[in-house]
């Protein structure tokens, strides 16, 4: 089991997800993928049919909601005084909690190299919260600057489409290697370098404060994205994302991946925002029935809308047992 | 790519080709990563050339210790009564975010009395007493308790800081009313400004507009009498250099810095301006 944790974190840190051992496949898995071999499917058949059985955005809209709601409940709390949540993304207070974003605090403590316990309190806070439920799932369910990205991805995939423009790949390792670099940089500097281009502080606070220029950086950001590299500040970029994503490692909630379900349409990984998570329903990869998706899953749902048969849900883990 | 619809290629240059592509990508991410940490260290710019030098919030840390710590927030901008706290943008590079007040347009006037704005800062970027091991420049600490005038009466009248956010100096002595004889009437920064102010005779708690609150007097003492701290400046004669004895506003070593002077003078531009980060006999 431990080595399913160890997997999902070297792939998040830009290894290429790994073809599994043929020692490594169950017997029922086995099974099913012998079955599988000798289906005869009718692909576009399967298309169509995908398109009739697609949800058409549940768990999107629930997730946009919820994304929009906690950016505005930091807006109204400040324009009409209500003071439920107090601050802006990089540090809060809900209702009189303290909420510190994890990646700010650490640059904020290897700069200043001093930790105050109301900087501690609030760190542990959101540590638990982001363990419970996933911590990446901060990225597609809390990020603002997600929101933006995610429709730039959009029409970035349609210009693709369309064969205005192509796309360009990084390594995903380079995100690991702008962690360190950042982290460095914080302990060298005595500088929150990375506070200053971080798209997410900056969005939040224009969103609280009003805008400035910084949103100038952003502009060119999505700019960037929409016309050279698909989703590159979220994938190749952000120490954000990569701290969130250790944090959950060992969620309890997490996409969970049914083998015997799959028609291995592919749409699941054509919507996917880190496909690389989602090697698994490739045909004959899968070495168990039903496994969960790793830890650099944004659990942003939109895999579970776009499968028509089922394949992919949300889990809480130990809930399965009891239920 | 048409070449992906091609007949069956040698085995061998399939491979060259996923290499060759392997390579481009190694390329641009070697390429992004220096783009990325470029930009990012442009931050450097305004900072090494103290681009403008900023007043900090009450209680702020030294300088390099405040860009470290603060993790731009802005707690302290929602809760000060005035909204004196701004925060800077990325022209400021590293400082972006950083909260700073701008006397001139609107001072801190202590109408919170507790300085409430170090009690929401959750990095301690803002304190009321700095940690042994950090650092305070000479003259920053003021050498007895602050005495806030709203709370003159109070069984406990001082303020909880000790130290100022920087100095008031008379920039333009021939620009000064009082020095030049004149009084004063009217609103004292015209019917538009939008500073706020806190009157202890009209509300011990509550700010109101400066337009709001007109004045009258013989010879102008705004910023004497519109202080919040006790002893921080007076009126004194002043004998210039050609012998005539003048009414000079004279700063004196209790004051914080606050502003309060800087936004009130109703000269343009102000006579009378706080220095940022200066310290008592600097």
């Amino acid at each position: 089991m431990a080595n399913k944790y160890w997997e999902s974190v070297r792939v998040m840190l830009g290894g290429a997800p790994r073809k599994s051992q043929p020692g490594e496949y169950t017997e029922e898995a086995k099974t099913i993928h012998f079955y599988k071999k000798s289906e005869k499917l009718d692909f576009d058949a399967l298309r169509i049919e995908a398109h009739e059985h697609q949800k058409k955005g549940v768990w999107l809209r629930r997730r946009w909601i919820t994304l929009l709601v906690i950016n505005l409940l930091f807006t109204v709390s400040f324009w009409l005084d209500i003071q439920i949540l107090e601050g802006a993304l990089t540090a809060s207070r809900f209702l009189g909690f303290h909420l510190i974003d994890l990646n700010s605090a650490l640059q904020v403590m290897l700069a200043h190299k001093h930790i105050i316990v109301n900087l501690f309190i609030g760190t542990g806070t959101v540590f638990v919260l982001w363990l419970l439920v996933g911590g990446r799932t901060f990225c597609s369910w809390a990020c603002p600057y997600h929101f933006l990205a995610e429709n730039a991805e959009r029409l970035h995939v349609y210009l693709v489409q369309k064969k205005k423009i192509s796309d360009h790949t990084f390594h995903r390792g380079v995100r690991t290697v702008f962690w360190v670099l950042f982290a460095l940089m914080a302990i060298i500097t005595g500088y929150t370098v990375f506070e200053t281009i971080s798209p997410v502080g900056i969005l939040s606070r224009a969103l609280i404060y009003g805008p400035g220029l910084a949103l100038g950086w952003v502009v060119l950001l999505l700019l960037f994205e929409v016309f050279y590299s698909r989703r590159a500040w979220c994938r190749y970029v952000c120490p954000i994302g990569l701290t969130y994503g250790m944090v959950g490692v060992f969620s309890p909630l997490h996409v969970t991946y049914k083998l015997a379900n799959c028609h291995h349409e592919g749409e699941c990984k054509k919507v996917c925002e880190v496909p690389h998570v989602l090697d698994c329903v490739i045909k004959g990869r899968a070495p168990t029935a039903q496994l969960d998706i790793g830890a650099d899953c944004t659990r942003c749902g939109m895999c579970i809308d776009v499968c028509p048969s089922g394949a992919l849900t949300f889990e809480i883990k130990g809930l399965r047992r009891i239920m | 790519m048409t070449t992906d619809k091609k007949p069956a290629v040698p085995g061998n240059r399939v491979v060259n080709k996923r290499k060759l592509e392997e390579r481009r990508r190694f390329l641009r991410s070697i390429i992004l990563g220096a783009a990325v940490l470029g930009i990012s260290t442009l931050g450097y710019i305004p900072v090494a050339s103290a681009w403008r030098v900023r007043m900090r919030p009450p209680g702020a840390l030294e300088e390099s210790d405040f860009l470290s710590s603060c993790i731009k927030c802005g707690q302290c901008v929602q809760v000060c009564p005035v909204q004196a706290i701004k925060l800077d943008d990325i022209d400021h590079g590293f400082g972006v975010g950083l909260p700073y007040i701008d006397s001139r347009s609107q001072a801190c006037d202590f109408s919170c009395d507790a300085v409430q704005c170090i009690l929401a800062c959750p990095t301690g970027s803002l304190v009321y007493k700095k940690p042994v091991f950090m650092p305070t420049r000479n003259g920053m600490r003021v050498a007895n308790p602050p005495i806030l005038l709203a709370k003159e009466k109070d069984p406990e009248p001082t303020l909880n800081i000790r130290e100022r956010t920087g100095l008031a100096r008379l920039a333009r002595p021939d620009a000064c009313l009082a020095v030049q004889g004149k009084g004063f009437k009217g609103q004292a920064r015209g019917a538009d400004f939008k500073g706020r102010m806190r009157f202890i005779e009209v509300d011990r708690w509550k700010p109101i507009p400066l337009r709001d609150h007109p004045f009258d007097l013989q010879l102008c003492d705004l910023c004497v009498r519109t202080c919040p701290i006790k002893g921080a400046i007076s009126l004194q004669p002043v004998v210039d250099k050609d012998g005539n004895t003048r009414m000079t506003p004279t700063v004196h070593e209790p004051c914080l810095g606050c502003g309060v002077c800087e936004m009130i003078c109703p000269v343009e531009s102000a006579a009378i301006v706080v220095d940022a980060r200066k310290g008592w006999g600097a």
